[in-house]
């Protein structure tokens, strides 16, 4: 699919953009706690240029008034050994050990919350679901999330986002020593839902996070996940999985942020787009930053993002970034391919009997099949399988 | 008693240039039991007269008739034509990334057998035909075609013949690229569906050689998107010795005169 017939393609199919400008300064990005630290984004930011500014409900500028509450519930499993749920205030020590917010919207979380849930893993624990629910439609809200583990620890967390309204908040992954954890974030929001998340991962030595998310619902989702690493050895796999229907705008930006040697990271995201005539475009935005710094010696990397998209009315953008300060490296790469759904499979699985509509489920189940089957915990994976067939059968494709 | 009827079929593609003729009246009639070769120059319009058949999209009919047992199959969309009972065995299967052959060969028996097959006897079916064109069992998790070898593709192009069992099977090419076990492996595949059912096969070929394994009631000659020329097994022996320089003229006349 990444040849350059099918790209082309791709741009009659729906609208293509693969950005060839790299990001302002990944290296030197601007961070605080402060949302007035922030000069207000029009839109024309590099951060922000793929936005839909007007539908952010105000997150960014100021304007939203948080009416809201997003409860952050802890499945009762995890009132297992090994789980700690604890409510803290702004001042607890622990909060913003994960990273520090690089956009206006997650420092108007951070500035804006006043409790914070601490999720910590000890030894082996069942895994952990926690709920993030919506304020509601019409209203606004921030929240506030740390998950960490202690030293050799290993757990498996589930984030699932659901509900309605406009939610603005951070998410901080703080692995210890020796631990692995492994997080899959669902964004199975209603329709009307906008979320604007700021994720925070910070690995200790030899620490390893296997972070999938998931993204189906909402009007906007906008995650930014950004990883950094403590000590040396610590390893990153990040998994993405977006299905965009007419008129959602689902935007992924990572920051992988190598400045210790001896670590790596390895990310895989995948998007489909479907789009509807008469309705805004289907609109999947992957931006994948990685820095090796000039410390960062031995660092392994790979970055891959994959858009599928399957009819017209649809728009990736994928902008791959790679910026390396150091020549002692293990391995990098990137790449990028979008690719509209092939004629040729099609035809081929249909000269076999198999009926349009099942083929075309075969292939997208297949595209997604890598993603999905890594996800260990059986029952969410089958929930997931089934949410894709169900988007698939949203416009019978 | 199956029978595939085509009658002056044309067929064109849409190039940069517009519209490009092919197909420029193809009459043939394979009937169940028979076994038909097509031998012709590169370029001729072979494997696009099976695509016309199978219903690719790419290639427009612009005239004539295809019928299987009297049923219009130009109408057909490329499913219906597969449950109706057409295969083609392609010159170049593609490659589905991500959904198994095991996936897939249980799709395509369930469409075209009108039912899913019953699970035990299935993967028992599946292990035969398997065993039986000395494919590994490990094939069947790979992704369907996905970096399979030239030969391995062709492998399986007969396996899922043998599994779909369908009345008229075009095969394009089916010998290019193999190897000389693999060629006899292949042919023999061929045979015993051909001995199994009441079916007929159409073979495109450019090599005399896969005619010693199958034996072909009709050769036909085709040249500048038509048959030119049709005999007995002996005019294959005929064109591998003088090549077809005689039947490109005869093409070439034909398209002065059109
Ligand atoms: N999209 C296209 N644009 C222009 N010409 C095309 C297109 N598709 C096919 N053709 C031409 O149609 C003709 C017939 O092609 P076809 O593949 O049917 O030949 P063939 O007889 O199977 O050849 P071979 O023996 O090499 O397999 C060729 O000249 C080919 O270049
Ligand atoms: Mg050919």
């Amino acid at each position: 699919m990444s040849s350059p017939d099918t790209v082309a393609a791709a741009a009659e199919a729906g609208r293509y953009g693969q950005g060839g400008v790299p990001p302002a300064g990944a290296m030197e990005r601007f961070t605080s706690y402060d949302v007035e630290a922030f000069e207000v984004p029009g839109g024309r930011e590099e951060n922000w240029r793929f936005t839909p500014m007007k539908r952010l409900r105000g997150l960014h500028d100021g304007t939203a008034t948080f009416d809201g509450t997003a409860a952050v519930d802890v499945s009762a499993g995890g009132a297992g050994t090994g789980v700690t749920v604890e409510t803290v205030g702004r001042d607890d020590a622990r909060i913003g050990e994960g990273g520090v917010p690089a956009d206006r919207v997650a420092a108007q979380a951070w500035s804006a919350f006043r409790e914070a849930t601490v999720v910590t893993l000890d030894g082996t624990p069942e895994p952990v679901t926690i709920t993030l629910n919506g304020p509601g439609a019409g209203a606004t809200a921030v929240a506030h999330l740390q998950v960490r583990t202690t030293p050799h620890t290993e757990a498996t967390v589930v984030v699932e986002g659901r509900g309605s309204g406009a939610l603005a908040d951070n998410i901080e992954f703080v692995v210890a020593d020796g631990s692995k954890l492994v997080v899959i974030v669902t964004e199975e929001w209603a329709d009307d839902a906008v979320h604007v998340s700021g994720q925070h991962i910070a690995l200790g030595r030899d620490a390893t996070i296997v972070a999938t998310s998931i993204a189906f619902g909402g009007d906007l989702v906008r995650v930014s996940p950004t990883v950094t690493y403590t000590a040396p050895g610590g390893s990153a796999e990040l998994f993405g999985l977006g299905f965009a229907d007419a008129g959602q705008h689902l935007e992924q930006r990572l920051l992988v942020d190598h400045s210790t040697p001896h670590c790596s990271s390895n990310v895989l995201y995948k998007n489909a787009l479907q789009g509807k005539e008469g309705v805004t475009d289907a609109h999947t935005v992957w931006i994948g930053d990685v820095l090796i710094r000039a410390a960062a010696e031995q660092t392994e990397t790979f970055e891959f993002n994959r858009n599928l998209v399957l009819t017209a009315h649809a728009r990736a953008d994928s902008v791959p970034n790679l910026e390396i300060e150091t020549g002692e490296i293990a391995g990098a790469g990137h790449a990028s391919a979008t690719g509209r759904f092939d004629d040729e499979q099609l035809f081929y699985l249909q000269s076999r009997g198999i009926p349009e509509d099942v083929a075309r489920r075969l292939v997208v189940r297949g595209f997604f099949g890598e993603i999905l089957s890594r996800i260990p915990l059986a029952e969410l994976r089958e929930r997931l399988e089934a949410a894709v067939e169900a988007e698939l059968a949203v416009t019978g494709a | 008693m199956s029978t595939l009827e085509i009658k002056d079929l044309r067929a064109s593609v849409t190039t940069d240039a517009g519209a490009k003729e092919i197909l420029r009246g193809v009459d043939l009639t394979v009937r169940a039991g028979e076994t038909h070769a097509i031998m012709g120059p590169n370029g001729s319009g072979k494997s696009t007269l099976a695509y016309a058949i199978a219903g690719h999209p790419k290639y427009e009919i612009t005239g004539g008739e295809v019928l299987l047992d009297g049923e219009n199959v130009l109408e057909m969309s490329v499913d219906e034509r597969a449950r109706a009972g057409l295969f083609l065995a392609m010159q170049y299967p593609v490659e589905v990334p991500g959904v198994s052959m095991a996936n897939f060969l249980r799709s395509a028996a369930t469409a075209v057998r009108g039912e899913a097959p019953k699970l035990r006897t299935w993967v028992k079916e599946v292990k035969g035909a398997m065993d039986a064109l000395e494919i590994d069992q490990t094939f069947a998790e790979r992704s369907v075609n996905e970096g399979f070898s030239g030969g391995e593709k062709k492998r399986h192009e007969v396996l899922q013949l043998s599994l779909l069992k369908p009345k008229v099977a075009i095969l394009d090419e089916t010998d290019s690229g193999l190897d000389v076990d693999a060629l006899r492996v292949v042919s023999e595949g061929v045979n015993r569906y051909k001995a199994a059912g009441d079916v007929g096969v159409l073979l495109i070929t450019h090599y005399t050689r896969i005619l010693k394994h199958i034996t072909p009631d009709v050769v036909h000659v085709f040249a500048g998107g038509r048959i030119v020329e049709s005999g007995g097994a002996e005019l294959a022996d005929e064109l591998e010795t003088n090549g077809y320089v005689k039947f490109t003229g005869a093409a070439a006349g034909v398209e002065v005169a059109s």
